[in-house]
Formats: C-alpha cells, sequence, structure tokens
C-alpha cells in the first residue's frame, strides 16, 4: 500500500481484547492545509477515546500521489475512509462536530 | 394565416416592448396586404404574451443581456483576436465562428436526454484525434465501461484513445449513502485529480459531465457552489478549453443548480423537444462572450457519426451555373423552355393537385438522365420503388433496367420516420455516397407531415444550396390544394429556377392535364398551357384549344377540332363555287364580246361598202357635171362670178 505519511498509531495489544479486529483509517488530506491539520487532530483525538489501541490512521498526501485519489473516489479533502472493518464509510469535512464524526464511523455502539 | 411569431421576430429577444412594437408594426403591415386583422390581432397577442415568458429567463441570465450586449459590442473589435478551439462537431464551428472559446469554460446546458454528454465526448474526441489537443474526460454519472460502450455505437473507439494516450476517461462517483460530513471541506481532491489526469495525457481540453451531480452527492450546497466556481476559475487559469454540461430541469433556468453564473464566456443550449408527436433537436448558443455567433436555433441530430448541426446558411450562395442543359425527357417540354431543357444542377419544382402527373415527370426525367448514362436518385416519400416502377411502366417508361444497371437508385421512406433534420441529413448522406447527376424529391410536401412550414423551407433552402454547390439538377414535386395552385405548399417558390406547373381542367364534364412553365429563370420560356397526355407510350403535351370558350382540353378538343374541319370545308366549297361562277360569267362575257365583235364587223363592212359606194357616185357626179360644162360651153367667166358671189351671199 503506497503511503507517503504514515503516522502509524498501532499499540501493542493490552489484556486480551474483546474485539481483536483494527481499525483501519485513512485520511486523504492536500498538503499541510489548516483544514487538514485540523481534521487530523480531531481524529486522533476520538480515536484515542474511543478506540485505543485498535486503530491505524494512514494519511495520504494527494498532492504528492495524486493518483490515488481515484482509488477511493476522492473529490473533497479532507476525506476520511474507514476502511476496516467493513463496510467502508466516507466522512469528509474537518471532522470538527465529533457527534456526527462518531455516527459516521460507527464508534457509538463499540463503547 | 398562421405567422410563427418567433421567427419572425427572431431578433429581438430581449425587450418585449419593442417585441409587442414590431408585432403591431407587422400586423398593420399584414391587414393593410390582406384584409381584416381581428383574429391575427387576438392570436398574435396571445403569441406575444406567450414569448415575453418564454425570453424573460433570458433576461435575467448571465447578468443581463444588457450587459452582454455592451460587453459583446465593446469587444467586437478583437473578436477575431478571440482564439478559439475547434470542437470538430459538424456544423458547429460555423456557427460559433470557429468554435468554443479556447482556454475557457463552456457550459452546455439541456435536458434529460439532449445529448449533453455526447457533445461533451465529441468535443474530446475530436480534439484528440482531428486537431492533436489530447482531453479528460471527468464523468460524474456514467461509468467509464458504461460510457465507453455508449458512444461505441457513435464509432468512436475510446478504449484506444485511452491506450494512445489521447484521452483520459475518469468516473467520479460518491455514494451519498456511505458518506457523512463534519465540517467543512472542499474540492481539492477533484482539483487534484483533473490536474494528474491533465498531467497524463497533456490535456488541452476538458469535459465535466455532470458537475452538477455533486449537489446530489455531497453536502452542504454554499460550499460546494464556491469550490465549484473556484474550479472553473482554476480551469480558466489553466487555460483549458472546459466544456462543463448542466442538467436543466425547468425551461426558466439553464442548469439545475445555477452555476451558470460561473460559466460567463460561452453557453450552449441543447434542446430535445416533441412537436406534434416528432422529435427534433436544437441547438442554440444563448451567448458567447467576445465573439460573433449565429443567434437562431439550429437543428442537429445525433447519428451514428455524432453530433450534426444544420446551420441554414452553410454553405453560402456562391455556387456554379452552368450553362449546360440537360433534357427533361419530353420533346415537347424542352421546347416549351427555349428548346433545350433545363440548366445542369437548376432546381425545378413540379407543382400541382393531386393525379396531374408530377411523378410522371419526374420519372420522364430520371429515364432521359439514364438514357444518357447518369446517374439518379429518387427519394419517395411517399411510393414504395416497385409502386413506381409499376406505375410508370404503364406509360411506356420501364425504370427496372436503370435500377439493375445500378444507375438508379430509390431510397424509398416515410419522411414520419425520423424527424426532418433525419431526412435532411439522410438526403446529403445518399447523394454524397452516391454521386447522382439527377435528384428527384417526390414529394417535398409530405415533408410537412413531420414539420413547420418554417421548418421545411430552412430545411429545403439547404437542400438545394447543397444539391446546386454540387451541381446536381434536382425535381421536387409538391402537391398543392385545389385553389391554391400558384401558392407552393412550403413556399419553396422562390429557390426554384424552373416552375412547372400542372393542373387539371374541367370542361364538358371531364377533367384533363395540362401542363405549363410558370417561370424558368435565366431563359426563354413558353407562355402557352399545355395539354398534356399520358399515353401507353410515354407523355405527349399538346397544344390546348384556344377559342371563345376558353380553353378547350380533351374531347372538347377534339369536337372542336371536328367543327372547325368542317367550318374549313364548308368555306372551301364556298368558295370553289364562287370561283366557277366567275369562270362561268367571264366565258359567259368573253362569247358574248365574240359575237358583238361578229355583228360588228357585219355593221362595219355594210357601212364601209355604203361609204365606198357612195364616194365612188360623188366622183361621178363632178366629173358628169364637168364634161357637161365642157361639152355646152354655155357659162362664160363673168357668169361664174355671179355665181359665186350669190353663193357668198347666201352664207
Amino acid at each position: 500500500m503506497p503511503t507517503t505519511k504514515k503516522k502509524t498509531r498501532a499499540r501493542p495489544r493490552k489484556s486480551a481484547p474483546r474485539k481483536p479486529v483494527v481499525w483501519k483509517l485513512r485520511l486523504y488530506v492536500a498538503g499541510q492545509t489548516p483544514k487538514s491539520i485540523r481534521a487530523f487532530a480531531n481524529l486522533k483525538v476520538q480515536c484515542e477515546e474511543h478506540l485505543k489501541g485498535r486503530y491505524q490512521i494512514e494519511v495520504i498526501d494527494l498532492r504528492v500521489n495524486p493518483q490515488l485519489a481515484r482509488g477511493d473516489q476522492i473529490v473533497a479533502i479532507p476525506t476520511l475512509v474507514r476502511r476496516l472493518p467493513r463496510p467502508i464509510r466516507t466522512i469528509i469535512g474537518d471532522l470538527s462536530n465529533s457527534a456526527r464524526l462518531l455516527v459516521g464511523l460507527d464508534l457509538r455502539k463499540v463503547d | 394565416m398562421l405567422v410563427d411569431i418567433r421567427t419572425e421576430f427572431s431578433v429581438i429577444t430581449a425587450n418585449p416592448r419593442i417585441l409587442v412594437e414590431s408585432i403591431a408594426a407587422f400586423l398593420e403591415k399584414q391587414s393593410m396586404m390582406k384584409g381584416p386583422s381581428g383574429p391575427h390581432l387576438v392570436r398574435a397577442t396571445r403569441e406575444a404574451g406567450r414569448w415575453r415568458r418564454h425570453c424573460q429567463p433570458t433576461v435575467e441570465h448571465g447578468a443581463g443581456m444588457k450587459q452582454m450586449r455592451q460587453v459583446k459590442k465593446a469587444s467586437q473589435p478583437s473578436s477575431k483576436t478571440l482564439p478559439k478551439a475547434a470542437t470538430g462537431i459538424q456544423g458547429l464551428d460555423e456557427i460559433t465562428g470557429g468554435g468554443l472559446p479556447r482556454g475557457r469554460p463552456t457550459l452546455v446546458s439541456g435536458g434529460a436526454g439532449a445529448g449533453k454528454t455526447l457533445f461533451g465526448l465529441e468535443f474530446l474526441v475530436r480534439g484528440a484525434t482531428q486537431y492533436s489537443e489530447p482531453g479528460v474526460f471527468m464523468s460524474f454519472e456514467e461509468s467509464i465501461p458504461d460510457l465507453t460502450k455508449n458512444v461505441a455505437s457513435l464509432g468512436f473507439d475510446l478504449d484506444r484513445l485511452v491506450t494512445d494516450k489521447k484521452l483520459f476517461v475518469d468516473h467520479v462517483s460518491i455514494m451519498r449513502s456511505e458518506l457523512g460530513e463534519t465540517g467543512e471541506y472542499d474540492l481539492e481532491g477533484l482539483f487534484i485529480r483533473i490536474a494528474d489526469a491533465v498531467q497524463r495525457v497533456g490535456a488541452r481540453r476538458v469535459v465535466l459531465d455532470t458537475i452538477e451531480a455533486l449537489f446530489g452527492e455531497l453536502p452542504n450546497p454554499s460550499i460546494l457552489r464556491a469550490e465549484i466556481r473556484r474550479l472553473f476559475n482554476w480551469l480558466k487559469q489553466k487555460g483549458l478549453t472546459t466544456v462543463i454540461t448542466a442538467e436543466r430541469d425547468h425551461p426558466d433556468r439553464l442548469t439545475r443548480h445555477g452555476i451558470e453564473e460561473f460559466v460567463s464566456d460561452c453557453v450552449i443550449l441543447l434542446d430535445h423537444r416533441i412537436r406534434e408527436e416528432i422529435s427534433t433537436r436544437r441547438l442554440r448558443i444563448v451567448k458567447y462572450r467576445g465573439s460573433t455567433h449565429g443567434t437562431n436555433e439550429y437543428p442537429f441530430l445525433i447519428d451514428d457519426q455524432g453530433i450534426s448541426v444544420l446551420p441554414i446558411s452553410s454553405l453560402g450562395l456562391d455556387h456554379d451555373a452552368p450553362a449546360k442543359r440537360v433534357s427533361s425527357g419530353i420533346a415537347r417540354l424542352d421546347g416549351m423552355l427555349g428548346g433545350k431543357g433545363f440548366y445542369q444542377g437548376s432546381s425545378i419544382l413540379a407543382s400541382g393537385t393531386a393525379g396531374t402527373g408530377k411523378t410522371t415527370i419526374a420519372a420522364c426525367f430520371v429515364d432521359a438522365a439514364c438514357r444518357r448514362a447518369e446517374r439518379a436518385l429518387f427519394f419517395a416519400f411517399e411510393e414504395s420503388p416497385r409502386q413506381i416502377v409499376r406505375n410508370m411502366r404503364s406509360i411506356g417508361i420501364d425504370l427496372d433496367p436503370w435500377v439493375r444497371k445500378g444507375l438508379l437508385q430509390f431510397h424509398a421512406a416515410r419522411p414520419t420516420y425520423g424527424g426532418i433534420e433525419q431526412v435532411l441529413l439522410l438526403t446529403h448522406k445518399r447523394i454524397t455516397s452516391f454521386q447522382p447527376s439527377v435528384v428527384v424529391v417526390d414529394p417535398v410536401t409530405n415533408l410537412l407531415m413531420v414539420s413547420t412550414q418554417n421548418e421545411v423551407r430552412s430545411m429545403l433552402t439547404r437542400l438545394v444550396d447543397f444539391l446546386k454547390t454540387q451541381g446536381i439538377t434536382t425535381i421536387f414535386t409538391s402537391l398543392t390544394a385545389a385553389g391554391a395552385l400558384e401558392a407552393s405548399e412550403a413556399d419553396v417558390s422562390s429557390l426554384m429556377d424552373t416552375w412547372l406547373l400542372l393542373k387539371n381542367i374541367e370542361v364538358g364534364g371531364e377533367r384533363n392535364r395540362a401542363l405549363y412553365v410558370l417561370k424558368s429563370r435565366g431563359m426563354e420560356h413558353s407562355n402557352q398551357i399545355r395539354e398534356f397526355l399520358l399515353t401507353d407510350d410515354g407523355l405527349r403535351l399538346l397544344d390546348v384549344y384556344l377559342g371563345a370558350e376558353g380553353v378547350l382540353t380533351g374531347s372538347a378538343r377534339v369536337s372542336q377540332e371536328m367543327r372547325e374541319k368542317a367550318v374549313v370545308t364548308f368555306r372551301r366549297q364556298e368558295l370553289e363555287s364562287r370561283r366557277r361562277e366567275l369562270e362561268r360569267k367571264r366565258r359567259i362575257f368573253e362569247a358574248r364580246m365574240v359575237m358583238l365583235r361578229a355583228e360588228f364587223e357585219v355593221e362595219e363592212e355594210v357601212i364601209q361598202q355604203t361609204i365606198s359606194e357612195s364616194e365612188l357616185l360623188g366622183e361621178e357626179v363632178v366629173q358628169d357635171r364637168g364634161q357637161m360644162v365642157l361639152s355646152r360651153q354655155a357659162d362664160s367667166s363673168s357668169y361664174k362670178k355671179d355665181v359665186r358671189a350669190k353663193a357668198a351671199r347666201k352664207r
């Protein structure tokens, strides 16, 4: 999987988790714009709170790898794609509305 | 009287007040020419109102027509310098004066099925193949395999162009159901995708089909609008000639989400309308900043070669005028046309009421052309080829051998099969592929079934121009309703060089055909009506009888001729007898003269005799007296004197 800026936060598993599934999230950005930075920060906060140790965030800068935009049908920036668990979910925007983010990621149920 | 207000006043679209005024002026003119105008006025006013409503959106759109006009006026002198990108779409470049504005976005708007996607795609394909300008197609609706399949039927091989790196097709699909929105976003992703695609093929042209689909898929329209505006500006900055398609869902608006306000350079409207169950496609350039352009609605069609727009004046009036003549196939008709027939490359109208022999005249002409080993093309809009061949055989014209030899081709189809534009295009295609020197269109009036008079006229104008540039002699037949003989149904007479009028003359309880040459440009032609006979061995033209009782034809003419013959015989006999009488009189006179002379001679003889006798007698007396004197010697000379004096006194 070609990536440019990989910020992996896969924490070593703690006491045997009930769900071994690791969330794979991909954040598409176009350069270090305020919006992208905001989005990443917002995402990290939510993930730390709800998915501690069970998630991976892959940040893809389309400025560097523009051809990747077609794969996930990226139009808007920033776009967050939840690749795992299935089904794939897509959220656009700077993720500032955390309630919506959680609904979009289907995170409430997990907790 | 039906007047199509829209065509009559097509110049004025913006100002309803001016429009109404000009309609009033027009009606006044009409009423002066054609009598009372009450119902026309009502109808026209209604039309004007409708038209005003119709043109209102145009006024509102595009930041106002006034402003547009000003801009247009201001930039008129530089219109030559405005660079244009040829579309390669047949006819469109002529209307736009060279193509779409280069390096600027053009909005192509139209309803569902108007041909927007095809327009965009053809723009790219033609650009890539004909003008070596690679292109990028961003599809927001159709997937790439669908798109490829759809346009393959039009002869566009997208796959090959893509592998040749002349075209890049990208499908942008967003599933709303999988999408959530949390906060601000921008369309940088799309920008990047387009930029990447452009860079990959070195594109000069971009098509966004239909970008408004994003409104349905992405939340927050205000952000989207701002982003789309930014996108257009960005495309312009990059110098990409862009076609943006947009769906038109309401006649008042050009686009569903009003993106036309971002595209200020060129707006083209595609329309697919159904009139009386027959569809016609129309194209109109709503605006074109910095350039003059055709303002009319132009019919266009989509066939296996893509889009063809048919501008009315695409060919102009600069065709050749050959002085060569071609025979009409009827000797007597040639005689009526200065003895030589039609001009080559001229257009001939044979109009007449039903059953006057229009098709027959056309068939004669075709037959004559085939005899000269020329190719002929027969467009039959009413009869099947077999029927025509059979019918013509009944008058001794056998067209079958020509068909078998390949000199004669029939193209028979009801015009209702497609719209009028389709008919025109088909005619063009058949003519181009067959290259005939003679064409028959039988009858043009059938075209009115599928269209309005204006459309038929404009179609025929284009057809006539086309045929003339090709130097093809053409006979159009036209069915006229009884009564208005000299008004050709589609008002096409002014397009025609020669007009043969056929009519039925009713005399003595029978109908007979008559033909005359109503006009024939540039040649001496007969002003006579000829009787037109269909016999077992072809057409014959006879002089009609013009007598005190008017024009006589058929059996009336025959009986009149008999009557005339009788009169002539009678006169001859009378003359003969007069002559004989004269002779007789002369003879009597001569006989009398002989007798008189004889009598005279007899008398003369007698008189002569008497004269000579009396002369003799006189001489004898004198001699006798002398002798007596001599013998008597009685008188002296004095006695003689006395006697003389006495005689003088007595006198």
